[in-house]
């Protein structure tokens, strides 16, 4: 190394001009230090592409996977091309001729002719099922007769099945003959198709998802709230108590953070069920008659009540943090400029907690606009949210398309916010206990 | 913070008032997890306290909740699996994770922000949606309804915490150690064991607890991806409150809230010893 030092000072006097410094071996300095940057960068990035690789395959992939369904739409163009072919001149009106239905009779030949565990009507039934009730019905039982029908082949439709002669399922076959939809953000945002095509809201009474997407935000804005109202004095409280004080008072915090979910849900279970600890006490102290036990929970005060609780330490933990670094002298300054308690508080204080509450409020919100569990089991009808409607669409309807684009609905949202979070606070600063 | 003698009535009547109000919601935050307590030892299969309860008559109090769950088979087979699987995905999610961070909190890391977005975001997705993506995925690869399926799904949410805890104890770490080991001729796998580890463990250690407990508590992953031979706890209270509630949810409840008192004390202990050896002045 000192002989590359001691070369590289001699040079610029021999040749009369600065030359590049280079190391022992010759390689220009620059060079060699870029490799080594680039060699430690290697290093470190092959620390985390284990976990990041880990990540990607088995959590980031699965939901864009999820993502996915929400737009694909293989079903129709699978089990009836030429049908399809063809329908491309039909205008929507009346009924498609006998080319169609001839070439409707051979896609359900050709599909018989597929293995079982690859034939296309079943997909096809229930894909068209989602948007016309009675769909499935029409395909397999026509599935079951094709066999036999012959020229021509429009009466013999007809025959198996009305909804053959329905213009409308034409109409929906055509549509949906495309390798991607949008129908399932169509039904998920509460709207249809006209027999013009157009997309149009639904009846007022046939509106789903939209109200239960306010109803979710208007329950997550007041669960934020209601946190914000309880932790904020608790967290002033324990920002301003001698540190042995607050340490065994943040277990009131800690404890309910660190207990089971399904504990904490069961705990207000039995306190507010109608058999339950309150309504029995009221009972017994004579407040109400045995015959008017209040329903708090199985509706949508069971879920704020128990969400609450659930919710509280992400609120009480950010605020306490930010409270406990702002030093009292500033509320003292305020109150000796003759500021008083109340304008001190707005003035001075509050406005130096915001960060504390910003964190925590996005943190509440985020939990609760997602949450499942609580709302299934104490949130009865009123109660529900729209992860409730998902999981309904995944286990029970198994219209998988309309789950998906739920979700990502609901995904979209959260991340959105998650984004305005890490501007705010950034991520890596949450802390837990 | 006592109040000061030239306090006026009105400071006075504030004060006070104050720290009722903080107690109440205290109180509503402690409340219902003590309740369930002295309930679980019912001895009828009521959730409202009985009249022996209240006069303290030992009529009134007994252990057969706690029997009926010891005595149930698919509560113990909710057990063991519950800590089999906890375990191994918090094995899975301690080793990935502590690694990630050490490479995580070198500064030439690239594209630092954004990889860091990728690895919290299972702590941010909400659950259903990471268990709808989960369902399909693992159908279509042949874990679903295994135990495999269920490890890594919970591995995969118990990372972030790691990598949260983990690169918080670093931030304190004094890189010159890791050259002053390497200049004394150790290599780099000696000086991570003999170095590093010992400053960072309890941060692993609390990184571990968490991964575990959110493994522990999950619910809406093993509802989507297990089948019934991986039933944990949570699954088995989650069918217990939905078909038919009886006081051994509290049993459970409340042996579960002794769990976590323990673990409560477990993390204290090592947040203190953490700041005790990276010299900090305890906060």
């Amino acid at each position: 190394m000192a002989q590359a030092d001691a070369g590289a000072l001699a040079s610029p006097a021999a040749t009369g001009r600065p030359e590049r410094l280079r190391t022992a071996d010759g390689v220009p300095l620059k060079a060699a230090l870029r490799r080594a940057e680039r060699r430690r960068k290697i290093a470190a990035f092959f620390l985390v592409a284990p976990l990041l690789f880990f990540i990607l395959t088995f959590f980031v992939f699965p939901i864009a996977q999820m993502m996915w369904r929400s737009v694909d739409n293989p079903q129709v163009v699978r089990a009836l091309p030429q049908t399809l072919e063809a329908l491309q001149g039909w205008d929507g009106e009346g009924l498609p001729g006998e080319p169609v239905f001839a070439a409707l009779h051979a896609d359900f030949m050709a599909d018989m002719e597929r293995p079982r565990a690859e034939q296309a009507t079943g997909p096809l039934a229930v894909r068209l099922n989602y948007e016309l009730s009675a769909a499935r019905s029409a395909i397999t039982r026509t599935a079951r007769q094709v066999d036999g029908f012959t020229a021509p082949y429009r009466e013999a439709f007809l025959d198996s099945h009305r909804l053959w002669g329905d213009p409308e399922l034409w109409r929906i076959i055509q549509r949906e003959g495309r390798p991607l939809t949008t129908s399932y953000y169509v039904a998920a945002l509460d709207r249809e198709f006209d027999s013009a095509g157009n997309v149009v809201q639904r009846d007022e009474g046939r509106r789903i998802y939209v109200p239960l997407f306010i109803r979710t935000i208007l329950l997550s804005v007041a669960i934020t709230f209601l946190t914000f109202a309880l932790g904020f004095p608790i967290a002033y409280y324990l920002s301003i108590l001698p540190m042995r004080y607050a340490s065994l008072l943040m277990i009131c915090v800690l404890l309910p953070f660190w207990t089971s979910l399904l504990v904490r849900t069961s705990a207000w279970i039995v306190l507010l069920q109608q058999q339950g600890v309150i309504n029995s006490a009221l009972v017994a102290m004579g407040i109400i008659g045995d015959d008017g036990r209040i329903a708090m929970i199985y509706n949508m005060t069971g879920t704020i009540v128990a969400m609450t609780h659930i919710l509280l330490p992400f609120m009480v933990l950010p605020l306490y943090s930010v409270m406990r670094t702002i030093p009292p002298s500033y509320m003292r300054a305020a109150r000796s400029l003759g500021a008083t308690p109340w304008t001190a508080f707005r003035r001075v204080y509050f406005p130096q907690t915001l960060p504390g509450i910003g964190a925590g409020g996005v943190l509440v919100f985020i939990i609760s606009i997602g949450y499942y569990i609580t709302p299934a089991l104490v949130g009865g009808q009123s109660g529900r949210m729209i992860s409730n409607e998902i999981a309904r669409h995944m286990q029970q309807s198994l219209n998988w398309g309309l789950a998906a684009a739920l979700g990502s609905m609901l995904l979209v949202g959260v991340l959105v916010l998650y984004w305005l979070y890490n501007r705010l606070v950034g991520a890596d600063s949450l802390k837990f206990g | 913070m006592a109040l000061p003698a030239y306090a006026t009535t009105k400071d006075k009547v504030w004060y006070y008032t104050f720290r009722v109000i903080c107690f109440a919601i205290f109180f509503f935050l402690l409340a219902p997890i003590i309740v369930m307590i002295p309930l679980s030892f019912n001895a009828q299969p009521f959730f409202s306290f009985t009249r022996e309860m209240l006069t303290l008559n030992p009529e009134g109090y007994s252990l057969r909740w706690y029997r009926d769950f010891l005595g149930s088979d698919s509560w113990m087979r909710s057990i063991r699996n519950s800590f089999f699987i906890g375990i191994l995905a918090t094995i899975l999610a301690t080793t990935l994770g502590t690694v990630a961070a050490l490479g995580l909190s070198r500064s030439e890391m690239p594209y630092k922000g954004a990889i860091m977005a990728i690895l919290i975001s299972p702590m941010i997705v909400p659950l259903i949606i990471s268990a709808a993506g989960m369902f399909f995925f693992f159908s279509q690869i042949g874990i679903s309804g295994t135990f495999l399926g269920v490890v890594l799904a919970h591995a995969a949410l118990g990372t972030p915490f790691v990598i949260i805890t983990v690169t918080a104890t670093l931030v304190g770490f004094d890189q010159s150690l890791i050259r002053a080991a390497a200049s004394l001729g150790a290599s780099p796998t000696r000086t991570f064991f003999k170095i590093t580890m010992p400053l960072i463990l309890p941060g692993v250690i609390s990184g571990a607890l968490f991964a575990f407990i959110t493994s522990f508590d999950e619910i809406v992953i093993v509802l989507f991806v297990a089948g019934p031979e991986q039933r944990t706890i949570p699954r088995e209270m989650w069918s217990g409150i939905r078909e038919d509630i009886s006081p051994t949810i509290l049993a459970v409840a409340t042996l579960m809230v002794a769990l976590s008192v323990l673990l409560l004390v477990a993390i204290e202990l090592l947040r203190r010893r953490s700041e005790r050896l990276r010299g900090l002045t305890p906060s």
